[in-house]
């Protein structure tokens, strides 16, 4: 397969941050997940958990909850404020202050009428949710202390909420604390001086609350009675988060130990109705606290301090062995944090708050500090552009030995205001940029500066946003994706569409359009491999053969999706991608693997006689030999740049766990 | 077997099934081809239930009548006991060897027993025919599970005798009795952690449809919604490091119990998973527990024959301990002043065990150091023992690290206290010789207290009591006062003469006698071909005599002329010297069999031979000696008159020779304890009890005082007490006799005598 130089990366100091709220909306199965930097990630449950969108935020947000109400998501910070978002366009929709103070729980009823907030000043506010705002409706009887933990019953007419020590049930229609007195938590078991802090509660629609608190136990209330029913201890530290299955009975509950423990309702003798609450399963995936867990029905889904993204599958809701069944941990996010100047070797690092550019084949970094809030930002020849959450920036770059300088192009279009994705032609003449509603935005970049030409619209006015922009290299056409899989592409000298790549299920990871035959080439989310001609506006041979001869397994496996695809300039037919933990070159000439024939077999095919070798060798040809991966390319020079990030690395960052097992505890 | 002798098997009790009587006042335990019944108050085994003729593999209560008990036996049969009073029931009679029995009260008249068919192991259904008479054919059987595993943990009976759990490798099979239906859970062979999955044992909950599994790897799984193929679920516990043994419900299913290698009872609770008491150093590794059907008992039964009893508050109540079977590597001894049967025990012990009453009398900790129960570690272990003639002197050597190549070893001194009644360490030699000690003796001579040592590193040596002046004499401690080697040989055996003057120092092929008051070589004695095996003076008359062995022959030597007296081409693998009389045993292995010869050295021919013994070699053996000779004429057995022989078997069996007379007069005066038929002393009965007996004394009182006259109160407590206190902690009935007729007279009101002395 030829021999490359490497240039080993290692100096990208990606730190994701950790999970603070998870939340699942179970008809379009899409999962929210808030970080403590202020981003909300979606990702996307039926398609291999992807992670379809990236709402950049701030940190001074402080999210501590989200809630979907329907097809609208919700969060609610520290800073006292809710905001919605604008999934369509990856964007913050708008802010409303509850003027509580800070907000430790937002939660929606069932019927979507209404969002509940606990506050700091010991109120739950509920507020009407209308068509495109949400309007303060009132507060239930104020109480004294902070509203930790907010649950609505199903049927929407009460609502519980935990708080220091003591849990309150409220009645949503009169808004006062319930007649049938709920009595104080003080229950705990630990000593009256601590206070015990009620982490989350859930009500469940039989009238069973379930309370996790302070001191590591888990507890079931009779909400009419307001008797103990049973306790857990479930840990020696706290119970952070519960979370219930939508048929009620398995319950998740996450633990600052790093577990995350199944109960399920089961009756103790088989047969009868009479059920109780049995502690299962215990799952270790975490070092760190488990800030949130969600049951999905065939999975638990949890995140916390160590930032890892965990997808647990249960088996026993799983019917077949396949992508479901495999135990995901989502670590790096999937899109290019990276991009690279093929032809001067410059490598930009995209990180929250700022980009840094290196230069490589030397040692020496430049810095380029600028506060930044994501979007993506590329680079060709000699030009940067990034893109903010509110405004957009051009920069020219000028590299002469040793020294760098960067001017800022001033009077840009005002077209040009904010970007979902960036993307200069090959040549650098021309500048893509990506914006609302899936269009285009066409700049031509000169020496005195940038003029705006047109905007380029899909046929089919979808209003989400690209997540992909790809340029072909004789610069004739663009292709991009968005967050509804379809993918669009033009003509970029009639500056029209040109055509749509027929629909896949699945949405594109990574794209690229080939720079000899022209033909699009994409890696979906369940890992499907497609090539599409654009000028014959059909699927390639190789493509169609692909999707008869079916992939192989283990190549379906991978729980990673690719993030990048390249091509080899010295031969046409090798094509080049990554994922988290491998890279690997399909060699298009060569014959797809067989189900049954050995996937990883370079290590076999070196072993064999040259003639042998030919017989058993097959199109993909994987490397696994470097640590995670968050970008790798193939230079103009035939070397390669892998750009590592160790998860060693992450973890020693992070703060020193809660508990570590010693042995026989 | 010859007509009169009778082979006894002594101790065979080994940790097997064990079940608990309805009022936890007795335990049944099964033990070789006996089911024991011991009483949990006094440890002392009340009945034995004899009958069986192979080994008993499972003792179950008849879950329809509590007074009864159910044993199986790899004899084919299964007997119904009444262990109150002992007495055989019933014999079922299956045909089939039995390995385990599980019985419910749902399924009345049917036992469920693992049998061999078909060349795996399976559960079956037999039906216990109803009819009067004693010994009943069962024939009539169903199969209920096929392929399960043999040992009696791995299957348990659910709750009510709805379904039953099996496990077997990595799967777990459940079987419901009324939907006659199947359901098998499999485990990964090995998850990425390498945890070893396959099961150990199970036990299910008696309240709930609960089934907890041990693993090899030390965890518990506990199994719920086994009646769902997929939907079923479990958690997992860990807390062994090792296999988990063995697992019991108690009998309301608060508490789950455990134990393995470790030797820990471990409580784990059944409402907060997290929550478990230990009770740790138990004994060797537990094979299995049980809980008395009120739930106030746990008994443990280790691998090394011991039972524990402990109160449900995890307190050790009671411990039964049997014969240590371990590896032994001391020679079997006799101590001279409990006539007891001394041995390796528990690791780093010697147990003093007692053979007349069949019971451990304790335990010496030769070590002195924890013992860690984990397989595949390398501790300090007993190697050597030997007394001195009186027994006041003990020598002790123990080692680590034979088979790496630092070998440790120490040789200990211990004296026995008289006002401690215990052996005490007198004197610790570290490294007595550079390598293995293989052989010790003590010189029997009263003058002096000597003590010969032989070990691998070419030399033997001789060890005095050394009387310093300068210290006092309570602290007497042994020094090395001779070393001794021939021609860089490796010495092997050693044997002082009867009177203790000679010493005889086999190296190799070669015996060296030497004085023992000079420590001059006396004379070499050499009969090629192969090395001397065993050395062994004769005693009493034939004290000029000395045999020794090699693997083709046994010679005798007259130390008188020097010369061979008499030799024999045979194997003998053992030679011991009964102290008490001229006879000297042999056993020879001879094709498969051991045969014993009995012979004086004064005359070539054997007094008595027995063939085939028993099956493979004799490990050891050891004359003890009588408390009153018997005066048997026959000539053949007049060598059994003044000691007894006792040897163990490969299989660790302890046999010894006893005449059929003896055996009768043992019969006869087995010890048939009273049984208290009282009820037990619960709480309900110190409420309604006392309630009640005050009530009948209310009514009694106003009947008459006659009654009272014809049974005066202190009267009927000294009755009581003689009835109701075990025989062998009374003193002896002519003590006791007098007082017991006092007891039965009327005596008068004091009152009137009284009134009269003092007027």
């Amino acid at each position: 397969m030829g021999e490359f130089n490497v240039h080993r990366v290692r100096f990208f100091d990606y730190m994701p941050s950790a999970i603070r709220a998870l939340a699942f909306q179970p008809q379009r199965e899409r999962i929210a997940v808030a970080r403590t930097d202020g981003t909300v990630e979606i990702f996307n449950r039926a398609d291999c958990f992807f992670q379809e969108k990236v709402i950049p935020g701030r940190q001074q947000a402080a999210t501590e909850a989200l809630a979907w109400v329907g097809d609208r998501l919700f969060s609610a910070g520290l800073n006292g404020e809710i905001i919605e978002y604008d999934l369509d366009n990856n964007k913050t929709k708008y802010t409303i202050d509850a003027y509580g103070g800070p907000i430790w729980s937002i939660t929606s009823n069932k019927q979507g009428t209404h969002l509940a907030v606990g506050c700091e000043d010991g109120t739950v506010k509920l507020f009407e949710v209308h068509e495109d705002r949400i309007q303060f409706e009132r507060n239930l009887a104020k109480q004294k202390g902070r509203i930790i933990s907010l649950s609505w019953h199903p049927s929407g007419s009460k609502i519980v909420a935990g708080m220091m020590d003591v849990i309150h049930i409220f009645d949503t229609e009169t808004g006062k604390l319930r007649a049938l007195a709920f009595p104080s938590y003080d229950l705990l078991g630990t000593s009256r001086s601590q206070e015990c802090v009620v982490w989350s509660v859930v009500y469940l629609s039989d009238g069973t609350i379930i309370s996790g608190d302070s001191a590591g136990k888990v507890k079931m209330w009779d909400s009419r009675t307001g008797t103990l029913i049973k306790s857990h201890q479930v840990t020696k530290w706290d119970v952070l988060t519960l979370s219930v299955s939508q048929d009620e009975t398995s319950l998740a509950v996450g633990t600052s130990e790093g577990h995350v423990v199944q109960f399920q309702f089961l009756s103790m003798v088989l047969g009868q109705e009479d059920k109780e609450w049995v502690r299962t399963r215990t799952f270790k995936n975490h070092t760190h606290d488990v800030r949130a867990v969600l049951e999905v029905n065939t999975a638990i889904v949890s995140g916390g301090m160590d930032t890892q993204f965990v997808v647990r599958p249960l088996l026993d809701k799983i019917d077949e062995r396949g992508q479901a069944s495999a135990l995901r941990n989502i670590q790096f996010p999937h899109r290019r944090l990276v991009s690279c100047a093929r032809k001067a070797g410059l490598l930009l690092f995209q990180y929250p708050g700022h980009l840094e550019l290196w230069r490589l084949g030397e040692s020496e970094g430049n810095g380029e500090r600028k506060r930044e809030n994501t979007t993506l930002s590329i680079k060709r020849k000699r030009w940067i552009a990034y893109s903010t959450v509110a405004s957009f920036r051009l920069y020219r770059l000028h590299c002469e030995n040793n020294n760098v300088s960067i001017i800022k192009v001033s009077k840009l279009p005002k077209v040009l205001s904010s970007a979902n994705q960036i993307c200069f032609s090959s040549d650098s003449s021309h500048l893509f940029v990506a914006s609302t509603c899936s269009s285009v935005h066409v700049a031509i970049l000169n020496q005195s500066g940038c003029k705006f030409v047109c905007t380029l619209k899909p046929k089919s006015g979808s209003g989400q946003a690209i997540n992909l922009l790809a340029a072909s290299e004789d610069g004739k056409w663009l292709a991009s994706a968005n967050s509804d899989h379809e993918v669009q592409i033009y003509n970029l000298n009639k500056m029209k569409p040109h055509c749509t790549v027929p629909v896949h299920s699945s949405g594109v990871s990574a794209m690229a359009i080939h720079p000899t035959t022209n033909n699009l080439f994409m890696v979906h989310a369940d890992q499907q491999l497609t090539e599409y001609s654009v000028e014959k506006k059909q699927y390639t041979d190789w493509s169609r053969q692909v999707q008869r001869h079916g992939l192989h397994s283990l190549w379906l496996e991978r729980d990673t999706p690719v993030t990048n695809v390249t091509f080899n300039p010295k031969n046409p037919a090798h094509i080049v991608l990554h994922d988290m933990y491998m890279f690997c070159i399909i060699d298009q000439t060569l014959p797809l693997p067989d189900q049954r024939s050995q996937f990883y077999n370079q290590l076999t095919l070196r072993s064999m006689p040259e003639k042998e070798r030919k017989k058993h060798s097959h199109a993909f040809k994987m490397c696994k030999i470097f640590k995670e991966l968050l970008f790798v390319e193939l230079m103009e020079d035939q070397s390669l740049v892998v750009v590592e990030r160790p998860l060693m690395d992450i973890t020693a960052q992070l703060p020193a766990p809660v508990r570590q097992k010693k042995f026989a505890t | 077997i010859g007509i009169g002798v009778v082979i006894r098997i002594i101790v065979c009790r080994s940790s097997n099934p064990s079940d608990w009587s309805e009022l936890s006042e007795f335990l049944l335990c099964a033990s070789g081809d006996l089911v024991k019944v011991f009483s949990t108050s006094t440890e002392e085994c009340v009945h034995v239930l004899e009958g069986h003729t192979g080994q008993v593999t499972g003792v179950i209560l008849n879950p329809t009548n509590h007074l009864q008990v159910y044993s199986c036996s790899a004899d084919g049969t299964i007997r119904l006991w009444d262990f109150i009073d002992g007495i055989l029931i019933k014999i079922f009679v299956c045909g089939w060897p039995i390995f385990s029995i599980y019985v419910s009260e749902k399924h009345v008249g049917i036992a469920f027993i693992t049998i061999h068919m078909e060349k795996n192991f399976q559960l079956v259904a037999l039906h216990l025919p109803k009819v009067p008479e004693q010994e009943v054919e069962a024939r009539e059987m169903s199969a209920v599970l096929c392929n399960i595993s043999s040992n009696p943990g791995s299957t348990a009976m659910g709750r009510g005798g709805e379904y039953v759990a099996s496990v077997m490798g990595r799967q777990l099979t459940v079987y419901f009795f009324k939907k006659l239906k199947t359901y098998r859970f499999s485990l990964k062979a090995t998850d990425k952690k390498g945890a070893k999955n396959a099961f150990t044992c199970v036990a299910c909950h008696p309240k709930d449809d609960c089934i907890a599994t041990g693993h090899e790897d030390g965890k518990i799984r506990l199994w719920r919604n086994f009646n769902q193929k997929k939907e079923y679920t479990y958690s997992t516990q860990h807390w062994h490091h090792d296999a988990v043994g063995t697992l019991c419900f108690t009998t309301e299913g608060m508490h789950l119990l455990s134990g393995g290698v470790e030797s820990v009872l471990v409580q784990w609770h059944c409402e907060e998973v997290n929550k478990k008491d230990f009770l740790p150093r138990l004994g060797g590794a537990i094979s299995h527990i049980c809980v008395s059907p009120d739930g106030q008992m746990y008994s443990t039964s280790h691998l090394d024959n011991k039972i524990n009893i402990i109160h449900c508050s995890l307190k050790l109540s009671a411990v039964i301990q049997g014969l240590v079977k371990g590896n032994i590597w001391t020679d079997l001894m006799i101590d001279p002043r409990t006539r007891a049967l001394v041995m390796n025990g528990r690791p780093g012990h010697l147990q003093f065990y007692s053979l007349q009453q069949d019971k451990q009398l304790y335990s010496l900790d030769i070590v002195q150091q924890e013992y860690i129960n984990q397989e595949g570690l390398d501790q300090f272990e007993v190697m050597r023992a030997a007394f001195s003639v009186g027994g006041t002197w003990l020598a002790t050597v123990e080692e680590r690290g034979r088979c790496t190549s630092d070998l440790e070893s120490s040789l200990k001194l211990w004296v026995y206290n008289e006002k401690a009644q215990s052996f005490e360490l007198n004197t610790t030699i570290t490294a007595a010789h550079q390598d293995r000690i293989m052989h010790m003796c003590f010189s029997p001579s009263t003058e002096t207290t000597m003590l010969v040592t032989t070990a691998w590193d070419n030399q033997f040596k001789v060890w005095l009591l050394g009387l310093d002046s300068d210290t006092q004499k309570e602290h007497a401690s042994w020094s090395c006062d001779y070393v001794g080697s021939y021609h860089g040989l490796q010495p092997t055996n050693c044997c002082f003469s009867s009177d203790g003057s000679l010493l005889a120092v086999s190296f190799k092929e070669v015996v060296t006698i030497w004085s023992s008051d000079t420590w001059e070589l006396l004379t070499t004695l050499c009969q090629p071909p192969g090395p001397i095996r065993e050395l062994c003076f004769g005693r009493l008359s034939c004290s000029k005599y000395l045999l020794g062995t090699t693997a083709k022959n046994l010679f005798c030597w007259n130390l008188l002329t020097c010369s061979l007296e008499w030799s024999t081409p045979m194997d003998v693998c053992l030679l011991r010297s009964d102290p008490l009389s001229e006879n000297v045993v042999a056993f020879s292995l001879h094709s498969g069999n051991t045969d014993l010869f009995v012979f004086r050295p004064s005359e070539p021919r054997p007094l008595f031979t027995q063939k085939a013994v028993c099956g493979g070699k004799v490990q050891r053996c050891v004359f003890s000696p009588r408390e009153e000779p018997l005066d048997s004429c026959d000539e053949r057995f007049q060598w059994l008159n003044r000691s007894r022989l006792y040897f163990l078997t490969e299989l660790m069996e302890l046999l010894t020779f006893s005449t059929k007379a003896e055996d009768e007069r043992i019969l006869n005066s087995r010890k048939q304890l009273l049984v208290d038929d009282s009820v037990a002393v619960t709480p309900f009965y110190l409420l309604l009890g006392k309630h009640r007996q005050q009530q009948e004394e209310k009514q009694n009182s106003g009947v008459s005082q006659a009654a009272d006259r014809v049974q005066p109160p202190q009267a009927s407590v000294a009755i009581k007490e003689l009835l109701h206190t075990p025989a062998h902690v009374l003193p002896a009935a002519s003590f006791l006799c007098s007082m017991f007729v006092n007891s039965l007279l009327i005596s008068n009101t004091g009152s009137r005598y009284g009134s009269l002395r003092f007027c």
